[in-house]
Parts: C-alpha cells; structure tokens; sequence
C-alpha cells in the first residue's frame, strides 16, 4: 500500500514516519506525476493559505480533485482539513472543496490559546491525545458528513467517503491510531460509502 | 481537561512552519504581500535588519500599533521581536497575543549576560544559534524553535552558510559519537549532557532549525533548504528588492522546490536587482550582530 504525503509545506516528515510505523509505504509528494502511483494520499498540517499557493503554481489543483473524483482516500489534518472543506468561514472560495461541510479557521483563537487535550473518538479507546495548533474545526457537517468526534461542542473529527479531516495534529504523537483508521479506509476503498450510497438514504 | 503552553504544543508550531518562508514586515500592507506570496508567517518588526544597520541608535520591540496592525491585517502567524534579555518587552508581545516571539540579536540586547527563561511563557519563542552549545542552550532556557544566525540585513549568505553547516556538522558528530565521549563533549560545546542524549537518540535536534540572516534570493533560500535548514527566515531580501510581490513568491516557491533547478532558473528571471547586500569584510567586529547572544 503506497501513501503519499502532500509535500509543498508543513509536518510532512511526521506523517510519514506515522505511515511508515503502520507498515505502508510513504511517498512525498511534490508533482502530479507522483499522483497516479499512489492508493491514498495525505494533506499534513502547515499553513492553509501558503500551501494553496504552492498548489496553484505547481498546478496541482485539477489533478488532486481528479484523485478525490478517483475515489482514493484523503486524510486531511489541520490546514489539510481546511482544504478538503467545501466552504471555509469569512472566504469567498475554498480550496479543493471535496468534503460537504464548512470549516472555521483559527477558530479555537491564536497560538497562546493551542492545546493539548484527551478526545473521545467513535470507533477509537478512549483516550485519544490530541495537539490543537491555531486549530480550525467543523461549523457545519453535510448530510453525508459522519461525526466522529467532537471536542467542547465543536466537530474536530469527520469522515465523508474516501474523505477524512482532522483539526487537530495526530502526526505530533506517538498515538497512529488515527492513522491505522485511515489506512483502514484505504484498504477497504471498496466498502467505503459513496455520493450513490448517500442519495438514497 | 486542556492543557496550553506545553513543549508540544509549542515545538508542534514551529514544526507546522517547516518547508515555508518566514517574512519580515513592517506594516499592514507589507504583511498583506506576504500572505497573498505564500508566506508561513510574517515577524512584525519597525525597522528591518539593514534599515536597523544603516540608521544605527538602539534597536527596540516594534510600537505595538505596527504588530497590531499586522495581526489584523493577516490570518497567518505573527511573530514579533524582542531583545535579548527583555523580559518586560516578551510580556508585553505575549499580551497582545503574537504567536511566536523571537528574541533576537538583530535588537539591541536588553541583558548582556542572560537570555529570557523562555520555558516560563505560554507563547513561543525561536532564538538565534551558530553552533550547538547556543542551540543547546536556547533550548534549554525554552526556545521551541532555533534560526541559525548568518548576518542580518547584509544580503550576503556566506555566514547564514557558516552557521547551518556548523551546526549540522555537530549533530553529526554528537550522533557517531559513544555515549562515553558525550560528557566530555557537553563540557567543550557549552551544552547540557542531557541535550546531547537527546540529539544522539533522534538523530537531530529536538526543534525545528530555520536559517537567516543574509537571504537575498530563491537561490539563496533554496541553498539554505539544501544544505538542511528546515524553513527559512528572509529580513531585508523581499522589501528591500525592486520588486517585492514578484521577489516574495520566488522565495517560497525555490524554498518549496528547493532541488528543482529549472524552476530556480525560471524564478529568478528578470526579478531585478536583489538587496545590494554588505561584504563582510567591510563589517567590523562592533557591528556583527551575530555576536550577540550568549
């Protein structure tokens, strides 16, 4: 199983040793070309606003919502989180905009505010030890937007089909349980729900 | 229950500015530039190194109107300066909110024999090296992220290039070395034995290391990220050029993509002239912000 690594900016080495620690094969990913080879891909934490940047000028924006279209899974942490979200609060646009649900930067306040906290995750024993940095979280889930945690009323955990965001860092801990979860998703892609699933719910 | 201010909350930010551009700044619209070229964070500062160099007289934190205008103005990180041993100046930065302080030998150091205890702050703070024992003791005082020093505001790398390679070239050593040979290494670098350990187990320093001080083209960030800087810092190289938005963006795509020459070549076409830059010769020993700090 090869999982790559979105590398334009960010924690991209965390994520890999988090990959490489559950027995995948970790890919760090800075073209288009490298996009074809890969079974999932993961959006690291870092800066939303200069990552997209990056993506603009190495035209990477068609070919990462091909690969969202392809059904692959993504794993978004943080900012990847903010990019995968369909609306970002206070923005005219969104980035990849693949996952149903509206995203509030910055939204538990500045770095003197970030956290470490214990979450109760569906599907995960609890406690699961989670780092907010400047976090943003999910104001509002779509109707095919699975919860799987909130922390203080806030949703820092979802999951969408092949779609997975975080607000918080889990590639900051030795905790890769988060991590096998998505892996997981990877190696039953084909179990996964899809738009057709949801419609007729 | 949460809990702030830890090591890793505040090591975790610096380690989210990896691969990025660190812009200095010294109004609203200048940090505007900066976040619209793809900048990680801007450092809020009133003066930037060569103005500082030129103008001469004590270099001081930035009037907080300027960094309140700049956290306003922008939705990435803000960093603000303070100077060397300031603990009132740090306080006042940690007050208003900034999301990293640099205590910074580019200001006139405040203590000329003491640095801030850093580990007392809920903000964090990113210090100057240009070897291991000041890395080992930054870090030790609390600092959650280094920049290797170079020379501010002089356009020139060569000493950016001195710094990172020393350092570098002793965490290789420290990691060869036999935990026997440690103690005696802690004596002659200045740095705390415990630190070693933890250096020779991970095979790096515990924090994220950015390079700065002389940045004045891609070219030269992108040689910075060769040679293992883990992000770099550029002072005067942006706001000083011809063309700042073009000169902006450059940076942080060659940072990016630091190993890809076509595109460096591409980039620094037709920029204009970088910062005029300063050779270090002309510089005498008074006037070598890099001693400070100790």
């Amino acid at each position: 199983m090869k999982i790559g690594v979105l590398a334009l900016q960010g924690a991209v080495r965390e994520h890999v040793l988090a990959i490489q620690a559950c027995g995948a094969e970790a890919v760090v990913v800075k073209n288009d070309g490298q996009l074809a080879e890969l079974d999932g891909l993961v959006l690291p934490g870092g800066e939303s606003t200069a990552m997209r940047r990056l993506i603009d000028r190495a035209e990477l924006m068609e070919p990462l919502r091909e690969f969202a279209d392809s059904g692959k899974p993504m794993f978004g942490t943080c900012a990847g989180l903010v990019l995968l979200a369909k609306e970002i609060e206070g923005q005219e646009a969104a980035h990849l905009g693949v996952m149903d649900m509206t995203v509030a930067r910055n939204s538990f306040g500045r770095q003197v505010d970030s956290f470490e906290a214990d979450l109760d995750i569906v599907g995960i024993d609890a406690p699961f030890p989670a780092v907010f940095i400047r976090a943003p979280h999910i104001v509002r889930a779509g109707a095919d937007v699975e919860v799987l945690c909130e922390y203080e009323g806030r949703i820092v955990l979802a999951r969408s089909g092949p779609f997975l965001g975080c607000s918080f860092h889990p590639e900051l801990t030795g905790d890769h349980r988060l991590m096998q979860l998505f892996l997981d998703m990877v190696e039953n892609r084909e179990l996964l729900p899809t738009e057709a699933h949801y419609s007729k719910i | 229950m949460s809990e702030k201010g830890t090591d890793r909350v505040k090591r975790g930010m610096a380690e989210m500015q990896k691969g990025g551009v660190i812009m200095d700044v010294v109004n609203a619209e200048q940090a505007k530039i900066a976040e619209a070229a793809g900048a990680t964070a801007v450092m809020a500062l009133e003066r930037v190194p060569s103005d500082i160099r030129k103008e001469g007289g004590v270099a001081r934190m930035a009037d907080p109107r300027i960094t309140e205008e700049v956290m306003n103005a922008v939705s990435i990180p803000v960093m603000a300066k303070a100077r060397i041993g300031h603990i009132t100046e740090a306080r006042v930065l940690e007050a208003m909110g900034v999301d990293y302080i640099d205590e910074s030998e580019v200001l006139t150091p405040a203590d000329e024999e003491f640095h801030l205890l850093k580990n007392d702050y809920t903000v964090p703070f990113v210090c100057g090296c240009r070897n291991i024992g000041e890395a080992a003791r930054r870090i030790g005082e609390g600092a959650s992220m280094l920049r290797t020093k170079g020379e501010p505001g002089t356009g020139n790398i060569v000493e950016a290039v001195r710094h990172l390679r020393q350092v570098n070239a002793e965490v290789r050593n420290i990691v060869a070395m036999g935990e026997d040979e440690l103690m005696t290494a802690a004596r002659d670098l200045g740095a705390s034995y415990e630190f070693l350990k933890e250096v020779k187990l991970l095979g790096r320093l515990p924090v994220v290391n950015f390079a700065a001080g002389g940045i004045a083209t891609p070219a030269d960030a992108a040689l910075m990220m060769e040679l293992g800087a883990d992000g770099v810092f550029v002072g005067s190289g942006i706001f000083k050029s011809d063309q700042p938005e073009r000169f902006a963006r450059a940076i942080v795509e060659a940072t990016a993509h630091y190993q890809d020459y076509a595109l460096i070549a591409k980039l620094s076409k037709d920029l204009g002239p970088a910062m005029k830059g300063l050779e270090m010769a002309t510089i005498g020993a008074a006037d070598r912000m890099q001693e400070r700090g100790w």
